[in-house]
């Protein structure tokens, strides 16, 4: 998929980590289940939570607020797994990601989007894509891609293992 | 068709083709040798005859060209030039691409045809039409595809079987080459009185339909030509009798056939029973006669039939990714259907059990079939091999035996074939770099033939396909003093002896000192690593001087299905290959005791280690009193893995854990269970490998 066509879509996907909100381009998700019970891959680091079957495929899962940074997200009525499609070394993949609660879908104009700001979010900036906002409320738009590219993955497969 | 047929075609072929390249080698060199002529000749018509049969068409009729050539060659009509063996290596190229299931789509068919023509135009023009075609249509002299039916009688030498030549194959043969009805003749049987024992008196009709011309029947007695009176009639064919199944009546046919006179015939016509039962009666004609015309009768009726309905006949070519998306929804197909069947015990409704039972049985059946189209045994390139080290080791002259086990580990048959090439290149490697010759292995207190095993095993979601010689070992010096020539590492690089075997596999290393036939042909281990790494493969190197190396290539399947055995701990599931497995134990605290807190545990008169996979993997959880040993063996070595429970046997349906989880470690992939839950495939060689290093940086 091109950089253009992403900016085709001026569609996000709106979820909750934690108190506050991020965004996916809506191109990039594939669907939203209900929280399922998730087998853990041993001697893998915290935040790649396992994997769960998706209509007979195996599915890795991904804790984002682990990744951000935050505490383990906590399994609720509202946690959801939202499936996206992302390229990773030019390769399609399929991936999980752990959210407390899926809100909207929100249709922003790329003249809404501010870039993102260099500090203040607590997030590295290379996985930003820009900044929204939707009733004085910030959102964060994520570059997914960036989030679980190959060398962030990488870096996790030489931690050493857990005991 | 049966693919496996198929695929035994296309190995078959492969294997003539190798020869055939080997044969033009050597006419190349030789070109007045009659017998490499000869060589040539057989192998293209081979080709051709099996392709045809196996419905590879195309492949027929492009070798049908070549043949002709050689034919003439022969016959010393067309001399052997640089041009001929040049463009016959061509054409053998062609064949193979022709027969390459993967490149299928790729086959420059334009290449072809140029060759084609070239082939066509060494052939004289005024080649003289043969004397025996007589029959309807203009009959091909070679098979054009277009079946022909031939009526043919084969009259051998009353001294054949002096010569050695045994009738029985010859007419098997013919057989071969169609749809084909024998009857042999007795008439000619002389009474007791003048019967010598050893001498030929029968004589065969035979009613033969064949795609491949009346030259595949002829060269079927092509040496024994002056011992055989051979009568071949064409008499259906082509587009003749188009719509019109029905054919000749029997009294037609023996008339035809010179066995009856027309005076006979219209006298006996006047009754009126079936026409042969009538000539029978009459003592008119002898009832083989009769029962060779009825075959005629039988077999052109269906001949006709059977081109009335061709097309719908053919097979039918899919593209790979098709029958991946298939093999996938079967996949999803049988996981949903072991839940459905818990779902149907849980509810206890007999009818819903019923179906479910029968959802099952179609289920298995259905995955069966799938996986069959895709899955085929490794053992179908093994046995080639086994040539392959034959010949080579005559070559060389040295003494090796090739020992396979696992020849029934099933394989993607893509992968089969793109294993080929690496396979035959690292058993090339054994043969002429590993294996010693017959003194030196007896000097160094060797047996004095070598050995080179050849084994695939399943592991969780790979085959590993080991390639173990006894003989001399990797060179260490010899290679560390390559790789700092060539620059692949510096002069003060301290690497352990591992580290440099694998360095054979870097681009731009070739130790071997000189460039014989067998390891010369420019293929380096770099390219086979390249090979086995686009299949996702790894390939590791592991040597000890003086007793020889080993080459495992583990190569992963997209998708298989495995006999398991699935197991428990705490919440988590996890199965591990059936095969692997040997027995399971108890463990009790007690015994943990006993054994001073060592992780062995006694089976009968063995201790055996064993890794507590509970701590292994940092399950949570209690540990329960009583605990599972899980005793593997692989290699030869036994490991029991502990587990919480033991549930029983799974039919696992391999899932490829992705690229995310690529560097797991002790999990080679995972599997969907009845409810839907995902368990996990343990990894028993790599655990056992885990282990290893542990207890060395432990103590």
């Amino acid at each position: 998929m091109s950089e253009d066509s992403f900016n085709e879509t001026n569609q996000y996907l709106t979820f909750k980590l934690d108190q506050e909100i991020f965004a996916l381009s809506i191109a990039k998700v594939r669907e939203v289940l209900d929280f399922t019970e998730i087998t853990k891959v041993p001697k893998t680091p915290d935040f790649m939570r396992g994997v769960i079957n998706v209509r007979g495929g195996v599915v890795p899962v991904m804790d984002l607020r682990v990744k951000f940074g935050m505490e383990p997200t906590p399994q609720t009525v509202n946690t959801c797994i939202i499936i996206v499609e992302i390229i990773i070394e030019g390769e399609k993949t399929i991936l999980g990601a752990l959210a407390d609660q899926v809100e909207e879908v929100l249709d922003l104009d790329p003249d809404q989007i501010e870039p993102a700001p260099r500090v203040g979010t607590g997030l590295r900036t290379e996985f930003i894509k820009g900044m929204g906002k939707r009733d004085e409320q910030f959102i964060i738009i994520l570059d997914i891609d960036r989030v679980f590219s190959s060398e962030e993955l990488a870096a996790v497969a030489v931690e050493p293992a857990q005991e | 068709m049966l693919d496996q047929q198929k695929d035994m075609f296309r190995e078959e072929a492969a294997e003539l083709l190798t020869e055939l390249e080997e044969s033009l080698l050597e006419l190349e060199e030789t070109p007045d040798d009659q017998e490499l002529v000869a060589k040539v000749f057989r192998a293209m018509h081979t080709i051709k005859g099996s392709g045809a049969m196996f419905g590879f068409d195309e492949v027929a009729a492009f070798t049908h060209e070549v043949e002709t050539v050689y034919d003439l060659v022969r016959g010393g009509t067309i001399q052997v030039t640089q041009d001929l063996i040049n463009l016959s290596l061509a054409a053998r190229d062609h064949i193979r691409g022709l027969l390459d299931p993967a490149a299928d789509q790729g086959v420059d068919r334009a290449a072809g045809n140029a060759l084609v023509e070239q082939f066509k135009a060494l052939v004289p023009q005024s080649e003289p039409a043969s004397a025996q075609d007589n029959g309807p249509g203009e009959e091909p002299s070679g098979g054009d595809g277009e079946s022909w039916t031939y009526r043919i009688r084969v009259k051998l030498a009353e001294n054949i079987v002096f010569s050695g030549t045994r009738p029985d194959s010859l007419i098997r043969e013919l057989a071969d080459l169609g749809t084909c009805r024998i009857v042999a003749q007795t008439d000619t049987v002389p009474l007791l009185e003048d019967y010598a024992p050893e001498s030929l008196y029968i004589y065969w009709d035979v009613v033969l339909t064949t795609d491949r011309g009346s030259n595949a029947i002829r060269d079927v007695f092509i040496f024994v030509e002056d011992d055989v009176e051979l009568k071949i009639d064409v008499i259906d064919g082509g587009d003749d009798g188009e719509g019109d199944v029905n054919y000749k009546r029997i009294g037609e046919i023996l008339l035809d056939r010179g066995d009856i006179t027309s005076a006979e015939l219209d006298k006996i016509l006047g009754e009126n029973k079936p026409i042969g039962q009538k000539l029978i009666d009459s003592r008119n004609v002898d009832p083989g006669k009769i029962e060779v015309a009825l075959h005629e009768q039988e077999m052109v009726r269906a001949s006709r039939t059977q081109r009335q309905s061709q097309e719908a006949a053919a097979t039918v070519r899919v593209p790979a990714d098709r029958l991946d998306r298939l093999v996938d929804l079967v996949g999803e197909m049988v996981t949903i259907q072991s839940r459905m069947s818990q779902t149907a015990i849980g509810r206890d409704d007999a009818d819903l059990i019923s179906i479910a039972e029968e959802v099952e049985r179609l289920t298995d059946e259905l995955r069966d079939n799938t996986l069959s189209l895709r899955m085929l045994p490794i053992g179908t390139t093994f046995s080639k091999f086994k040539r392959l080290v034959r010949d080579l080791s005559q070559e060389l002259g040295k003494e090796i035996e090739l020992v396979t086990s696992g020849a029934d580990t099933e394989l993607d048959k893509t992968v089969i074939e793109k294993l080929n090439d690496p396979l035959v290149h690292l058993i090339r490697n054994s043969i002429d770099h590993g294996i010693e010759a017959p003194q030196i292995r007896a000097g160094a207190g060797k047996k004095r033939h070598g050995t080179i095993r050849l084994a695939a095993i399943h592991s969780g979601d790979s085959v590993i396909i080991e390639i173990a010689d006894d003989g001399a070992g990797l060179n260490q010096e010899r290679i560390r003093a390559k790789a700092v020539e060539k620059g692949i590492i510096g002069d003060q690089d301290n690497l352990s002896p591992q580290e440099l075997y694998q360095l054979v596999f870097a681009s731009g290393f070739s130790t071997a000192g000189k460039v014989t036939g067998v390891s010369g042909r420019g293929v380096g281990m770099d390219v086979v690593r390249r090979a086995i790494e686009s299949l996702r493969g790894t390939i590791t190197i592991d040597s000890n001087p003086g007793t020889g190396t080993t080459i495992r290539v583990q190569i992963p399947l997209t998708l298989a299905i495995i006999e398991s055995l699935l197991v428990a701990i705490g919440k988590e599931r996890y199965v591990l290959p059936l095969a692997l497995v040997e027995e399971c134990v108890e463990l009790r605290r007690n015994d943990v005791y006993e054994a001073h807190g060592r992780n062995l545990v006694r089976v009968r008169d063995q201790l055996i280690p064993y890794l507590p996979l509970r701590r292994t993997f940092a399950v949570g959880g209690d540990q329960p009193a009583i605990e599972q040993v899980v005793i593997t063996c692989f290699e030869g070595q036994h490991i029991g893995l502990v587990v919480d429970r033991v549930i029983g046997e799974h039919q696992t349906v391999i899932k490829p854990l992705g690229r995310i989880y690529r560097d797991a470690q002790g999990i080679s992939g995972a599997t969907i269970l009845g409810d839907g839950g995902v368990a996990l495939i343990l990894d028993v060689p790599q655990l056992l490998a885990g282990a290893e290093e542990n207890e060395d940086s432990d103590y």
